[in-house]
């Protein structure tokens, strides 16, 4: 598994905090899937310490913490929040997400490049969200960014990877670099598809917060990661047009 | 002699059973019943099917309980709560019919039967027992109710020794109660007297689900954010934006609505979002009702009297805790 950031992880899922039923849940969600690292959204729950108890909580799953830029809209709200992000976590980690578009909730590829640029100079380790666009990507890892997470389909949706063909072209473009399936993921086979097409962690929030049984399916995605994961490692056969018995017809002693 | 600290929703009904149990009580509180306590700020909607969407079964169940608790004392207004969202969110309303009960899907002409204000939508689940009260009216009425039993708020504990204190103080019991959080809620109450809408109705969105209950002679309030911080300062321009445009998809006449009141608290909360009762030495702590103050407090309080007048341990009595 290639490292984030020289950081190899247990387990290739990412878990978002948001919108559990409660805290209890989200606990026992995160204790159920063994996912290595948790993200969470740092603009709605207050920089002042007033969100503490809500921190702590995050802190004491012992997993990696990833602070994320939600929600933001400008370069410079994106690079504020980091620095807070940092100051509360003590994490040089930033999943950076502008976005650009309120209905698709689409990252603004533009000001992405821009603040990625400002926070790698500063020191950040930087995971952007974006899309499945190669140039963006080089763009990205030009500005200073070790790992690209391109979209499945919009944060929310639920609705798999949209478009397997550019995320598959996105792993071959860039075969040094960790990958991460980031949004759009509903159902376990959604994250397994992922991981066989050799990505290297998936992150999602709502399908396991949103689920009915949020532990279950936290179990279930933990479940469909480590299989896609084997899976793409085990050399997959090739899909092929026509038939081929497994076992061999000529010469079978078939007058039985 | 018990000891009740707090003149809060939670302190007022535990205050109630005790005293109907026939103990001896004595209420405090620096600040009297009002503004200081969270429950002054609740939607005061009994909506235990409703609120199940997103809480553990605990609430459904020991929820039913309060909408015949409070009628003994206060107005009850038995109109059932109405669950809309937009076309483009019918994946909200078919997930919320999934998560809950006791409702009966309606038709967008069902819906204008029930509330001809709301128009615009074609479907939405009508949960007919449901509930709501007036949460300021119901407080005054419990203080009534216990001033009419020689039972008074003190503003600070009298000379006389007591047996068991019963902290009712909400987040302010914070430093005793380590896992308690903060859960900010930001509401408005605005008027709107173009607009008739006679029961409470929740608008579900992916990312803002709003309700609104009417407070008759045109009032409404619009509530309530959620926000994982005990920071209890100010309303957000975003929350105000987000409260005021959901209320005017519900009807564009909210939009000349006067905005009367804009309330900000921090609802006490356990890891569960369940509330508890937790005896420390002493004093035993009732907490946590998050939002479900008017919903769970009844329950809460019978709980804190089985526990200190029968000795009996029920399910929200948390004896577990280090």
């Amino acid at each position: 598994m290639r490292a984030f950031y020289g950081t190899t992880l247990a387990n290739p899922l990412m878990l978002g905090t948001a919108q559990y039923p409660s805290p209890a849940i989200l606990e026992a969600a995160f204790r159920e899937s063994g996912a290595a690292v948790a993200t969470v959204s740092l603009r709605r729950e207050g920089a002042d310490g007033a969100g503490q108890a809500f921190w702590e909580m995050i802190r004491a799953l012992n997993v990696l913490v990833l602070p994320n830029t939600a929600g933001c809209h400008t370069v410079k709200e994106a690079v504020t929040t980091a620095h807070m992000a940092r100051e509360v976590f003590d994490t040089p980690w930033i999943k950076l997400e502008l976005i650009g578009h309120t209905d698709s909730l689409q990252p603004d590829v533009f000001q992405l490049v821009e603040a990625a640029k400002i926070l790698s100079d500063e020191g950040f380790q930087v995971f952007p969200y974006t899309t499945e666009d190669l140039i963006v990507g080089e763009r990205l890892l030009a500005a200073g960014c070790e790992v690209l997470m391109p979209w499945g389909a919009p944060i929310g949706s639920g609705r798999g990877l949209n478009n397997t063909y550019a995320l598959r072209a996105m792993r071959a473009e860039f075969p040094d670099t960790p990958l991460v399936v980031d949004a759009g993921i509903g159902l376990p086979s959604h994250a397994a598809a992922a991981m066989e097409l050799g990505y290297d962690a998936v992150l999602l929030n709502t399908a396991v917060a949103k689920a009915g049984d949020p532990v279950a399916m936290a179990r279930a995605m933990a479940r469909a990661v480590e299989a896609g994961a084997l899976g793409a490692e085990a050399d997959p056969m090739e899909p092929r047009d026509m038939a081929e018995a497994s076992t061999p017809v000529i010469g079978k002693a078939f007058l039985s | 002699m018990i000891r009740i600290l707090g003149a809060g929703v939670a302190g007022l009904t535990v205050a109630t059973e005790l005293a109907a149990a026939g103990a001896e009580v004595e209420l405090v509180d620096p600040k009297g019943p009002g503004a200081a306590s969270c429950s002054w700020w609740a939607g005061g909607m009994l909506a235990p099917f409703c609120e199940f969407e997103n809480a553990e079964e605990p609430v459904m169940r020991l929820g039913q309980l309060a909408k015949a608790w409070w009628a003994r004392f206060t107005e009850v207004i038995g109109a059932g709560t109405l669950v809309v969202a937009h076309r483009r969110d019918q994946a909200d309303l078919r997930r919320f019919a999934r998560r809950t009960e006791q409702f009966a899907p309606v038709t967008g002409a069902e819906i204008s039967t029930l509330e001809p204000d709301l128009v615009g939508y074609d479907s939405g689940l009508f949960f007919e027992s449901e509930a709501h009260l007036a949460p300021r009216q119901a407080l005054a009425d419990l203080v009534r109710h216990l001033d009419g039993q020689g039972i008074a708020i003190r503003p600070e504990p009298s000379a006389h020794p007591a047996e068991r204190t019963i902290d009712c103080t909400g987040f302010a019991a914070r430093e005793a109660l380590s896992d308690l959080r903060g859960v900010k809620g930001e509401m408005l109450v605005i008027r709107a007297p173009d607009v008739a809408i006679s029961r409470p109705v929740r608008l579900l969105h992916p990312r803002i689900p709003l309700y609104i209950v009417p407070r008759g002679d045109g009032v409404y309030m619009l509530g309530a954010t959620m926000i994982e911080t005990a920071d209890r300062g100010r309303i957000t321009a975003r929350s105000m934006l987000e409260l005021l445009s959901a209320a005017y998809a519900l009807n564009p006449a909210f939009g000349e609505a006067e905005v009367l009141e804009i309330g900000v608290d921090v609802r006490p909360a356990f890891p569960n979002n369940l509330p508890k009762v937790r005896a420390k030495g002493s004093t035993i702590y009732a907490n946590g009702l998050f939002r479900h103050g008017f919903l769970l407090a009844p329950a809460l309080a019978k709980a804190v009297t089985d526990l200190v007048i029968h000795n009996r341990e029920t399910e929200l009595v948390d004896a577990n805790h280090a």
